[in-house]
C-alpha cells in the first residue's frame, strides 16, 4: 500500500430538501483514499454512509444539494463536473457495487451483454470483443459455465452467483475506485465470505482502491485496512484496522464494538447503545452522539469536538481526548481490547500512546 | 373459454328470447293465420328448448339465421362484407394509437413533473375523457366542414380512414400513454437502472436500453381492454363517419330490432375478445424472459 | 474541521475550563427519542399531497360547484326544461349583459344579415334563453341543467351500486379463500369476458329504456372490475399479520372484514369509484346517443347530443354545449381521480 492519494473528500456538507424542512445529512465529512488500500466506512443506518458515496459518483437524488466541500479524484475537482464529465468517470474509473443483487440487473437483458455495456461504452470497442471480456471477467469472478451462460437472464442465476456478475460489471474497465455499498448485506453468510474473498482477491488482480461501506464491523475486520467510523452525518473516528479495533477512543466506537458478540469477551451480557441515530432535520449543537453517550460530558452538549490526533494515522473526534478531560474507565470489552494492544506494541495501556 | 363463448350465445338467446313483439314489420296488419305461417317458416313456432339446440347447432356450423332486416339475406353473409372495413379501422387506430401514446409516455416519464411532464399526462387525460363521439364529431367539423381537407364520411380510399382512425385511436393513445409513465417512472427509480447510470451511461441511454423494454412488457395487459375500447369506439365513430363496418351495422340492427344480427354480433364481438385475450397471454409468455426462459441451472 | 496534536494543544482548547468537563447529568432521553418530523395520519398525509396537485384541487372544485348547480336547480331553473314552445324553436342565445356581441344578443346569420330571431317570434323582452331554444322551443340551459343532473345521478347511483357488490363480493372471495375463491374467480373470469358494452346493448334491446333499466346494466357489468381489485386487495392484506393478529385474538371474519381490512382497502375503493363515475357517464351518454338510452323528453347529457347531432350541421351549438360540459365534467373527474390515486400511494416519489 503506497501513500498516494487516490481520492480525496474535504469537508463535505450535503443537505436533502424535503417537505419538513432540509435535512443536513453531511455535515462536514473528510477523508482520503490511499491507493491500493480498502477503506472501510462503518456506521448505523442514516449515519450517511450511502449518501457520502453516491455523492463521489454525483449520483445524488435532484433534491439533494452539495452545500460545501470538494471531492478530489486525481487531484481534480469532481464536485463541480458537468453530468457529461461525470459519465466518463463512472463504470470506467470509479464503479460501484450495490447491496442487493437480486434488483440490481436489468431483468430483461442477458448477463453478457450487461456486462459488456459499460467496456463498450467507455473503450468503444466492438460488441463481440465487448462480449469476450465479459467472458474473461465472468470467469475471473467465479461463474462456472461461463461460456453458456453469457446469453442468460439474471433470473437464472442464485443471490451469489449475481452478485458476482454485479462484480464483474463494475470491474470490467479496471476501475482505480471500487465503491462497494453493503455488498454482503443481503446475502447468507456462507456466500457472504466467498464475496469478500473474491474482492479481497481481485484487488490484488486489477489493483483496485476499495471503499467499503458496511454497518457490520465483523465484515471490516475482515477486509479492511483502515476504518472510518461516521455517526450523525460525521466521521468520528478514523484509524487503522488495528488502531480501531484495538485502540478505540470515542464513545460510538466502543458502543459498536461492545455490541458485537466475540468468542474472547468475559461478559454475559450484549452492550447495547440505548436510544436511535439523531434526526438530521435538526442536527444536535455539540458532539451528535451526547444523548446516547454515558460518558458525555457537559461539553459535549455545548461544542463539537475537534479531532485529536491519537497516532499519525489515528484521530478520533471526542472531548475524552482533551488534557483537561478526566480519566474514564470504558466498558470491560473495550479495557479488554485496550490491554491486547498495549501489549502489542509494548506500551501502557489507555488513552493516548 | 369455450365455456364463456356458450354461456354469452345461451345468454344472447334466452335475452332475445325476451324481446317483446316480433320481428314482423306492420304485424298489426297481418292476420293470425299469416302470422302462424310466417312463425312455421322462420322456426319461431317450436318450443324454446327446441329453438335453442336448433341454434346452437346453427351457430357451430356458421350459421346465424337470416337476418330479419335483409328479409333474404343471411346473417353470416350480412357480416363478412363488413369484416374488412371495422378490421383495418381497427387495426391502424390501435397501432397509431398505442405508437403514439407510447412515446408520449417516455417522454412524459423522463421529464418527471416538468411541463412536459404535466402536457403530455394533459394530452392523455383529454383523450381518455373527451368521449370518441364527441372526437369524431370534431374532427368532422373542423378537417372536413370548415378546413375542407379530408373527406367528411364514406369509405373511399385510405384519405377516408385518417379522422376515423384519428377518432378511434384517441383512447389507446390515452391509455398507453398514461401505463407507459406509471410503468416507466417506476423503472426509472428501480435499482438496476441506477446501476446502469453508476456505469456511466447517459439517462437518454439508460432510458432507452433498460427502462423501454422493462415498460413495455407490461403494456401487453392492456390489449384485452384496448381491444374493447375498439370495439364500443367502432360503433359510434363507424355511423359517424358513415363506414360499411359490423359496428354500423350492429346499430342499425339494433334500431329495426333485427334480433338475429343482434345475436350474431354479440357472438362474434365476445369470441373476438376471448381470442385477444388468448393472444395476450401467449404473447406475454413469449417475450418476458423470466416466463420464456424457465430457471436453468442454479448454485 | 481541524485535528488537534496532543502533544501541541492549541491555546483554545487548553482554555476551555475544567467545569465543563464534568459529566452530564440531566437526563437526555427526551432528546435521544425526539422525532423532529411532524407526525401525520394517514389521511392527513394523502390530503397534503392531494392539495399540492392543483389539477386535482381544481377538478374537486369545480365539480362540487357543477354538483351543487345541478341540485339547486331542481327547485331553480330558468325555464322549464321540458316545457316545449312551438312558437319558440330554435332562438339563438341571449344574455342581457351581452347585448352587443353576437351570439349573445338574439341574433342569428340568416343568409348573410343578422336577424333578431326574438323579434321574429315575438318574445317578450324579460324573457332570456341564455343559450337559445332547441328544435322544440325549449330551453337549451335548463336542459342542460337537467341533463347533467340526470347523468350524474345514474353515474352516482351506478357507481354506489357497484361498489357494493363489487366490495362484497371480492371480500367474501378473498377472505374466505379455497374453494369458494377459487369458484367465484371463475365465476369472474367468464363473466368478464363478455364485452361490456354488448350486455347492456342487449339489456337495454330487452328492457324499456329508463333510468332505472341503464342503471341496471351498467352495474350488472362494472362490479366486476371493482370485484377483482377488492379481492386481489383483500388477499394482500390477508397475510399480514395484522390480520392474523386479529384472528389469533378470535375475532369473527367479519368483524375482520369490517374493521381491519375495509379500512385498508378504502383508498383502493375511492379512487376505484372515481374513476368509475366518468365511465358510467360516458356509458350512459353513449347510449343514449345511439338511441339505446334515455329517451325524450327527459334530458340527459347523451339525450342532448342525440338531438344536437341530429341537427349539426345548421345548429353545431346544440351539440357543443352538451359535448363540452360532458368533457369538462368527464375531465374533472379523471384528474380527481388520478390526483387521489397518487395522494394514497405512500411510495409515490415527492
Amino acid at each position: 500500500m503506497t501513500m498516494e492519494k487516490v481520492l480525496e473528500v474535504k469537508d463535505l456538507q450535503i443537505s436533502f430538501d424535503t417537505f419538513a424542512g432540509k435535512v443536513n445529512a453531511i455535515r462536514g465529512v473528510s477523508f482520503e483514499l490511499f491507493k491500493g488500500e480498502t477503506l472501510a466506512i462503518v456506521g448505523e443506518s442514516g449515519s450517511g454512509k450511502s449518501v457520502t458515496t453516491r455523492s463521489i459518483m454525483r449520483l445524488l437524488s435532484s433534491n439533494a444539494n452539495i452545500d460545501n466541500g470538494e471531492i478530489l479524484f486525481k487531484g481534480e475537482d469532481i464536485v463541480h463536473k458537468t453530468e457529461k464529465q461525470m459519465q466518463t468517470i463512472r463504470g470506467k474509473e470509479i464503479a460501484m457495487i450495490f447491496q442487493d443483487p437480486m434488483t440490481s440487473l436489468d431483468p430483461t437483458m442477458p448477463i453478457g451483454k450487461q456486462v459488456a455495456e459499460s467496456l463498450i461504452k467507455h473503450n468503444k470497442v466492438s460488441k463481440k470483443e465487448g462480449l469476450d471480456q465479459a467472458l474473461e471477467l465472468l470467469k475471473l469472478v467465479g461463474i462456472p459455465n461461463a461460456e453458456k451462460r453469457l446469453k442468460n437472464y439474471p433470473h437464472q442465476f442464485s443471490g451469489g452467483q449475481r452478485q458476482r456478475i454485479v462484480i464483474a460489471i463494475a470491474l470490467i474497465c479496471y476501475p482505480e475506485v471500487l465503491i462497494a455499498d453493503e455488498p454482503t448485506t443481503a446475502l447468507d453468510v456462507t456466500i457472504q465470505a466467498q464475496i469478500l474473498e473474491l474482492l479481497k482477491d481481485l484487488q490484488q488482480k486489477i489493483s483496485t482502491s476499495i471503499i467499503f461501506i458496511t454497518h457490520d464491523l465483523g465484515v471490516v475486520a475482515n477486509v479492511a485496512d483502515r476504518v472510518a467510523v461516521m455517526y450523525g452525518g460525521r466521521l468520528v473516528e478514523v484509524g487503522t484496522s488495528e488502531e480501531i479495533f484495538y485502540n478505540p477512543q470515542h464513545p460510538y466506537t466502543w458502543g459498536l464494538l461492545g455490541s458485537m458478540p466475540t468468542m474472547e469477551g468475559t461478559e454475559d451480557k450484549l452492550y447495547a447503545i440505548p436510544g436511535s441515530p439523531p434526526d438530521l432535520l435538526d442536527p444536535p449543537k455539540g458532539d451528535a452522539f451526547y444523548p446516547r453517550n454515558e460518558f458525555a460530558m457537559k461539553i459535549d452538549a455545548e461544542e463539537a469536538p475537534p479531532y485529536f490526533e491519537v497516532s499519525p494515522t489515528h484521530k478520533a473526534a471526542t472531548w475524552l481526548l482533551a488534557p483537561q478531560a478526566p480519566k474514564i474507565t470504558p466498558p470491560a470489552e473495550i479495557v479488554r481490547r485496550w490491554a491486547i494492544y498495549a501489549e502489542r506494541h509494548n506500551t501502557t495501556a489507555g488513552g493516548v500512546k | 373459454m369455450i365455456i364463456t363463448l356458450w354461456l354469452i350465445a345461451t345468454i344472447t338467446f334466452f335475452l332475445m328470447q325476451l324481446l317483446p313483439g316480433t320481428p314482423y314489420t306492420n304485424q298489426e296488419k297481418l292476420s293470425p293465420e299469416t302470422i302462424a305461417m310466417l312463425n312455421k317458416q322462420s322456426g319461431l313456432d317450436k318450443p324454446v328448448i327446441v329453438q335453442y339446440g336448433i341454434y346452437l347447432k346453427n351457430l357451430l356450423v356458421g350459421d346465424f339465421g337470416i337476418s330479419f332486416q335483409f328479409k333474404n339475406q343471411p346473417v353470416a353473409k350480412l357480416l363478412v362484407g363488413r369484416i374488412g372495413p371495422s378490421v383495418q379501422l381497427g387495426a391502424q387506430a390501435i397501432v397509431f394509437g398505442t405508437l403514439v401514446g407510447i412515446l408520449l409516455g417516455i417522454i412524459a416519464a423522463m421529464r418527471q413533473n416538468t411541463w412536459v411532464d404535466t402536457l403530455a399526462t394533459l394530452m392523455a387525460i383529454l383523450g381518455r375523457s373527451i368521449p370518441n363521439f364527441v372526437f369524431a364529431v370534431l374532427l368532422q367539423y373542423i378537417f372536413a366542414m370548415k378546413l375542407k381537407v379530408l373527406p367528411i364520411a364514406m369509405w373511399n380510399g385510405f384519405a377516408y380512414t385518417i379522422l376515423p382512425t384519428i377518432a378511434l385511436a384517441m383512447s389507446p393513445m390515452a391509455d398507453s400513454a398514461r401505463f407507459i409513465r406509471t410503468e416507466m417512472v417506476e423503472v426509472l427509480h428501480s435499482d438496476y437502472v441506477e446501476l446502469a447510470r453508476a456505469k456511466g451511461l447517459s439517462r437518454w441511454q439508460v432510458a432507452v436500453r433498460h427502462g423501454l423494454r422493462n415498460s413495455l412488457i407490461p403494456l401487453i395487459t392492456l390489449l384485452g381492454p384496448l381491444a374493447v375500447g375498439l370495439m364500443t369506439g367502432s360503433l359510434v365513430v363507424e355511423n359517424i363517419f358513415a363506414i360499411p363496418g359490423i359496428g354500423e351495422q350492429f346499430v342499425k340492427s339494433i334500431m329495426t330490432n333485427d334480433y338475429p344480427t343482434i345475436m350474431a354480433v354479440t357472438i362474434l364481438y365476445s369470441a373476438l375478445l376471448v381470442f385477444v385475450i388468448l393472444i395476450v397471454d401467449l404473447l406475454y409468455g413469449l417475450i418476458d424472459p423470466r416466463i420464456r426462459v424457465s430457471g436453468g441451472a442454479k448454485g | 474541521m481541524e485535528t488537534v496534536d496532543l502533544n501541541n494543544v492549541p491555546e483554545k482548547i487548553k482554555k476551555i475550563p475544567a467545569n465543563d468537563f464534568q459529566p452530564l447529568d440531566t437526563s437526555t432521553t427526551k432528546e435521544r427519542e425526539r422525532i423532529a418530523t411532524p407526525s401525520l395520519s394517514f389521511l392527513q398525509d394523502s390530503w397534503r399531497r392531494l392539495k399540492k396537485n392543483k389539477a386535482a384541487v381544481i377538478s374537486l372544485v369545480f365539480l362540487g360547484i357543477i354538483i351543487f348547480i345541478s341540485i339547486i336547480t331542481i327547485w331553480v331553473s330558468p325555464h322549464d326544461p321540458t316545457q316545449q314552445n312551438v312558437a319558440y324553436i330554435n332562438l339563438p342565445p341571449r344574455i342581457p349583459f351581452l347585448d352587443s356581441i353576437n351570439g349573445f344578443n338574439g341574433t342569428a346569420n340568416v343568409a348573410g344579415k343578422m336577424v333578431d330571431k326574438y323579434a321574429q317570434a315575438n318574445v317578450p323582452d324579460n324573457v332570456n334563453f341564455y343559450l337559445g331554444t332547441d328544435g322544440l322551443g325549449r330551453d337549451v340551459l335548463s336542459r342542460l341543467f337537467m341533463g347533467t343532473r340526470i347523468s350524474l345521478l345514474i353515474a352516482f347511483i351506478a357507481a354506489l351500486l357497484d361498489i357494493t357488490i363489487g366490495v362484497t363480493y371480492g371480500l367474501i372471495s378473498g377472505l374466505l379463500g379455497g374453494r369458494v375463491d377459487t369458484v367465484m374467480q371463475r365465476v369472474l373470469e367468464v363473466l368478464s369476458g363478455i364485452p361490456n358494452l354488448v350486455v347492456m346493448i342487449l339489456m337495454l334491446t330487452v328492457f324499456d329504456p329508463g333510468i332505472l333499466s341503464i342503471v341496471l346494466a351498467m352495474v350488472i357489468t362494472n362490479w366486476i372490475s371493482m370485484a377483482r381489485i377488492v379481492r386481489a386487495q383483500t388477499l394482500k392484506l390477508k397475510d399480514q399479520e395484522f390480520v392474523l393478529a386479529a384472528q389469533t385474538l378470535g375475532e369473527s371474519r367479519l368483524k375482520i372484514a369490517i374493521k381491519h381490512i375495509l379500512p385498508n382497502i378504502s383508498s383502493v375503493i375511492i379512487v376505484q369509484m372515481m374513476f368509475s363515475i366518468p365511465s358510467a357517464i360516458f356509458f350512459e351518454a353513449f347510449l343514449s346517443f345511439i338511441g339505446l338510452g334515455l329517451r325524450p323528453p327527459t334530458a340527459s347529457l347523451g339525450t342532448l347530443l342525440n338531438e344536437g347531432y341530429k341537427t349539426f350541421r345548421f345548429l353545431p351549438y346544440l351539440m357543443w354545449i352538451p359535448a363540452v360540459t360532458l368533457s369538462v365534467v368527464m375531465i374533472c373527474f379523471n384528474l380527481l381521480a388520478d390526483g387521489l390515486r397518487d395522494a394514497f400511494d405512500p411510495k409515490m416519489k415527492e
